[in-house]
């Protein structure tokens, strides 16, 4: 039984809204790598392709089934997601200096991107499960900081701060808006700080001097700080309307490291300066205020958390990357969901825009 | 299909308001960020213009400066001198043929190889200096420093230089540096390191590199169009690589060294109460000055393909037959095993037959009869034939393995080798074929298969006379940071303490002062006067075939074909306070040639490093 309205409530402006970002991705990828194509950086763009190419795939797939079959899958789907996290812990490729991925054949996975989103669906079951029409009480917060804390701490030691403090992110942006009183969440912080000395204690030597250098780049004046100088003078000599595509002379001389997943943002804006930049936060932002727009129109709680939880990840990976860019935040290496280059990244965000597409295409299931 | 219950209304309200402000909250956070851009690009936009235009910012490497080596009195046998190097910019070259002409003619350069460095540089970091040539003589650095200004991209570079001060001494021990190689690159011991990075590659050097190394600094640079600094941004200084303090003596090893001329040997000396190395010698030796800026081909070649192995580390990597030192080795395990009885005498005419072939004694006429004790010191062939028989080799291979034979000793020197010691099992796994009765003679007497290497010997014999404690070999003292704080302080290290009785090990040790100071021992060319010295001698025959041994006999025999001349030395014997094994390849017996080098050292430890 294939429901006509499913087809009538396909979401186009969110597929148009993706496309954008994709195509826009791509061309700047183009350009931040066109130069150093002798160092086999030279296909990026093209694989960059090829990611969204299986993403809107995978997206296409997302939206085949009724979501609420989710709510009896959370756990399985969430525990799936942990039984690859230690996977790579036990046989992980280390690149540059820890383990985050699996090696499948021709592909590598990074399995704390699945993370981050079978732990909002775990959420949205949970707290939708749990009805209450004041704030949560810090008894009822225990599950969810104990399914929380268990991916945290296996991403710790990978050691991959950025995207353990990412998942950490995303997940008190759900607690914070399903309600819970603020006295839950100072008691729980208090934990947490306390604990953590017990934590330092069990990390490799290596492991400790990553947090240091994550949690004060500034230190090293010769890593992080070099690349905030760059990139805040390409952005800054961007201008009002940039230099030109292929221009940029910072990308050219390759003075940005990481340029295609750290600092794509920093490409743009010095070869299309600040219309260019704005132009693409604005697209963003529409992004995303399109999605609280769907959380809204969603009927179920299930559903809204989960637009919410996904909402607010390409909210905090924009904000982050593009604050990191311009030297608001230190340099943490967190990508910009769907503009740096990235198949984990791309496919994994695209995932997830399925679902929140599926949850747009069925909220007329509640309107008879 | 079940359908999850809708939302409940006043949820539903409360999530209406939460999205509501969530909505506000997103339009603050990304207006921040609008704002910060505007400021960026419109308002200081034309200042980063200019900055991205004319001057660019580059990063600047800051060398360590190496840990020093010093002896175990804090005589410095290694540090650093400012050396010159000859470095190009890539990205600040016009014409890259051109210049490598230029170059080629005022200093001698290796065209290939520079060109492909340069072109390697070009594609990994065009800012960074790649070097040309390290080590620039003073006559070099003349030539290009006047030329500078002609040549774009050029520069010239200070930096520290190893510097080993006595050259060849302790080599072996020491080690050298060679530039890194791309396996190291991956390692973490080397993450500080980048390529064309000098690393230890051999003894102290690459045992310690972690230490040593120090960790690189660097500056951000602002620089103009035309390559000039304007001025640093930051800096980040470089630390110093830690010191390593040696357990050699510099004067001893010095005259170690000079005795052993330039015969191919080695020497090695002990303190046997600590496992301390006093002293490491291995002859031939090699300079490592001449690997401190890069060897070469042509040295390099010269160095491996020279028959006689100067980068062997004779004291860890030569594997001898241990000769006639064998005889203490099975001596211990007749006694412990009651198969000696140590005042049972077995006459000795020079020869002793066995399944219908004739095992000869050194001594043609023989020793008549001799107990265990004159056995020993006047090395009695016959007597250890008999016992090697009845004791059987199987019970000889374990005894040999606990005394610390056929293993190595883990100083992680580079290369130890850990000898040989055969049984029955080992011969049917090696060659297939059943273990001869008659190989157990010859392998009592330490000829045949059994191999052993210096340091093992050092080490049974320091265990034996320090009560069966046998030490892991020790040539660190200290390792000290620039603030001359010891960071690491290396105890004694005892593997194991030899459950031999106390009786038979006196027994031994009797005897082999006997060997030095009794009028027939094989080692009375030891022998001290102030100190009573115990030893051993041992001879290692090269060829084991019966009818070449009648012609080794005779003088001028072809010098690969001569014996290796073995002694180990003990003094004093009451209160050793320093072991030697001492080994002289084809070179004659070991009482003649041995044991007056051992003599030579023990004298001037006695009277100049550690007078009684």
């Amino acid at each position: 039984m294939f429901d006509r309205r499913l087809i009538n409530n396909f979401d186009w402006i969110l597929l148009a809204i993706l496309i954008f970002i994709g195509a826009l991705s791509v061309v700047n990828l183009y350009s931040a790598t066109h130069s150093i194509g002798s160092m086999g950086g030279g296909n990026v763009y093209f694989k960059q392709i090829l990611w969204y190419t299986i993403g809107f795939f995978i997206l296409l797939l997302m939206t085949t089934f009724d979501y609420h079959v989710l709510d009896r899958l959370a756990y399985p789907l969430f525990f799936i997601s942990l039984i690859f996290l230690v996977a790579v812990l036990k046989s992980g490729k280390v690149t540059y200096g820890s383990q985050r991925w699996l090696s499948l054949g021709y592909f590598s996975i990074q399995p704390s991107e699945m993370v981050k989103i079978s732990i909002i669906i775990v959420l949205a079951k949970y707290f939708s499960d749990l009805e209450r029409t004041e704030n949560y009480r810090l008894r009822d917060l225990l599950r969810p900081l104990i399914l929380i804390a268990i991916p945290f701490i296996m991403i710790i030691y990978q050691p991959d701060l950025g995207t353990a403090l990412m998942l950490l992110i995303i997940s008190f942006s759900i607690i914070i808006f399903v309600n819970v009183n603020w006295k839950s969440i100072v008691i729980f912080l208090s934990i947490a700080f306390l604990s953590a000395p017990f934590f330092w204690i069990t990390l490799q030597e290596y492991q400790k001097k990553r947090i240091i250098t994550f949690l004060r780049p500034d230190l090293d004046p010769l890593g992080a700080a070099y690349h905030v100088t760059q990139s805040k003078i390409a952005i800054g000599s961007g201008l009002f309307w940039g230099k030109g595509f292929l221009k940029g002379t910072q990308t050219r001389l390759h003075f940005l490291p990481q340029q295609h997943t750290d600092f794509p943002f920093s490409v743009l804006a010095e070869e299309w300066g600040f219309v260019g930049s704005a132009i693409l936060l604005l697209v963003y932002l529409f992004l995303i205020l399109w999605c609280l727009n769907i959380a809204k129109n969603s009927k179920d709680k299930f559903g809204t958390l989960i637009v919410v939880g996904i909402a607010a990840s390409v909210f905090w990976h924009l904000i982050i990357n593009v604050s990191m860019a311009i030297g608001l935040l230190p340099v943490v290496g967190i990508p910009l969901a769907l503009f740096s280059y990235g198949g984990s990244s791309v496919i994994s965000t695209m995932a997830a825009m399925g679902l929140v597409m599926n949850i747009s295409m069925r909220r007329f299931m509640f309107q008879e | 299909m079940i359908w999850r219950s809708k939302i409940n209304p006043i949820e539903a309200e409360i999530y209406q308001k939460r999205l509501k402000t969530l909505t506000f909250f997103v339009l603050i956070v990304v207006g921040i960020l609008f704002v910060r851009l505007w400021f960026l690009q419109i308002i200081s936009g034309a200042q980063y213009r200019k900055k991205s235009e004319s001057n660019r910012i580059d990063l600047r490497d800051i060398l360590p400066v190496r840990g020093m080596i010093f002896d175990r009195n804090g005589e410095l046998l290694v540090d650093n001198r400012a050396s010159f190097a000859l470095g190009v910019i890539p990205e600040d070259i016009k014409n890259l043929d051109g210049l490598i002409d230029d170059m080629g003619r005022l200093i001698e350069i290796d065209d290939l190889s520079a060109k492909k460095k340069i072109n390697e540089g070009l594609r990994r970091n065009p800012f960074n200096s790649v070097y040309i040539k390290k080590g620039l003589t003073r006559d070099e650095l003349a030539r290009i420093e006047t030329n500078v200004f002609h040549m774009p991209g050029v520069i010239i570079e200070v930096e520290p230089k190893r510097h080993y001060i006595y050259g060849p001494l302790a080599a072996h021990l020491i080690g050298y540096l060679g530039e890194i190689d791309k396996e190291q690159l991956n390692k973490e011991v080397y993450k500080e390191n980048k390529v064309g990075d000098f690393v230890g590659k051999f003894g102290i050097e690459k045992k310690w590199q972690r230490y040593l190394n120090g960790v690189r600094g660097g500056q951000q640079v602002e620089v103009d169009a035309s390559g000039r600094r304007l001025r640093v941004l930051y800096q980040k200084a470089a630390e110093p690589g830690f010191n390593i303090y040696l357990t050699i003596n510099k004067d001893l090893q010095m005259l170690a060294e000079h005795s052993l001329e330039n015969r191919a040997s080695a020497i090695v000396a002990m303190d046997p109460m600590t496992g301390e190395v006093l002293t490491m010698a291995s002859r031939p030796s090699f300079n490592p000055n001449d690997f401190a800026t890069g060897m070469d081909e042509k040295g390099w070649k010269r160095l491996v393909s020279n028959l006689r192995f100067p980068l062997q580390n004779r004291v860890i990597s030569g594997q001898y037959p241990p000769g006639s030192l064998f005889k203490i080795v099975v001596a211990i395990a007749g006694l412990e095993e009651g198969v000696i009885d140590p005042n049972e005498k077995i006459f000795c005419g020079g020869s002793y037959s066995f399944r219908g072939r004739v095992y000869r004694d050194w001594q043609e006429e023989g020793h008549g009869y001799v107990d265990l004790h004159r056995a020993l010191v006047e090395s009695c062939d016959v007597y250890f034939y008999k016992m090697g028989q009845k004791i059987g080799i199987d019970t000889i291979a374990r005894y040999a393995k606990i005394l610390g034979f056929g293993s190595k000793t883990n100083l992680q020197l580079g290369d130890e080798k850990e000898g040989l010691i055969p049984n029955r099992a080992w011969k049917l796994r090696r060659w297939h074929v059943p273990w001869q009765e008659g190989e157990t003679l010859s392998v009592a007497v330490g000829q045949s298969f059994a191999l052993v290497t210096p340091i093992q010997m050092v080490r049974f014999v320091s265990a034996l006379f320090n009560g069966g404690v046998l030490f892991k070999p020790q040539v660190t003292k200290w390792i000290e940071n620039q603030n001359k704080e010891k960071i690491f302080k290396f105890k004694p290290n005892s593997l194991r303490r030899w459950s031999i009785k106390k009786e038979n090990m006196e027994l031994i040790k009797k005897a082999l002062v006997g060997v030095v100071n009794e009028p027939h021992g094989t080692g009375k060319r030891a022998k001290l006067h102030q100190i009573r010295v115990a030893g051993k001698t041992g001879t290692a025959q090269v060829i084991a075939l019966p009818e070449e041994r009648e012609l080794a006999r005779e003088k001028d025999v072809p010098y690969k074909f001569r014996d290796h001349a073995w002694f180990v030395a003990v003094a004093p014997a009451e209160k050793p306070a320093i072991v030697l094994a001492a080994l002289i390849e084809h070179s004659g017996t070991g009482g003649s040639v041995a044991a007056p080098i051992a003599k030579k050292i023990l004298e001037y430890y006695f009277e100049t490093v550690r007078p009684l």
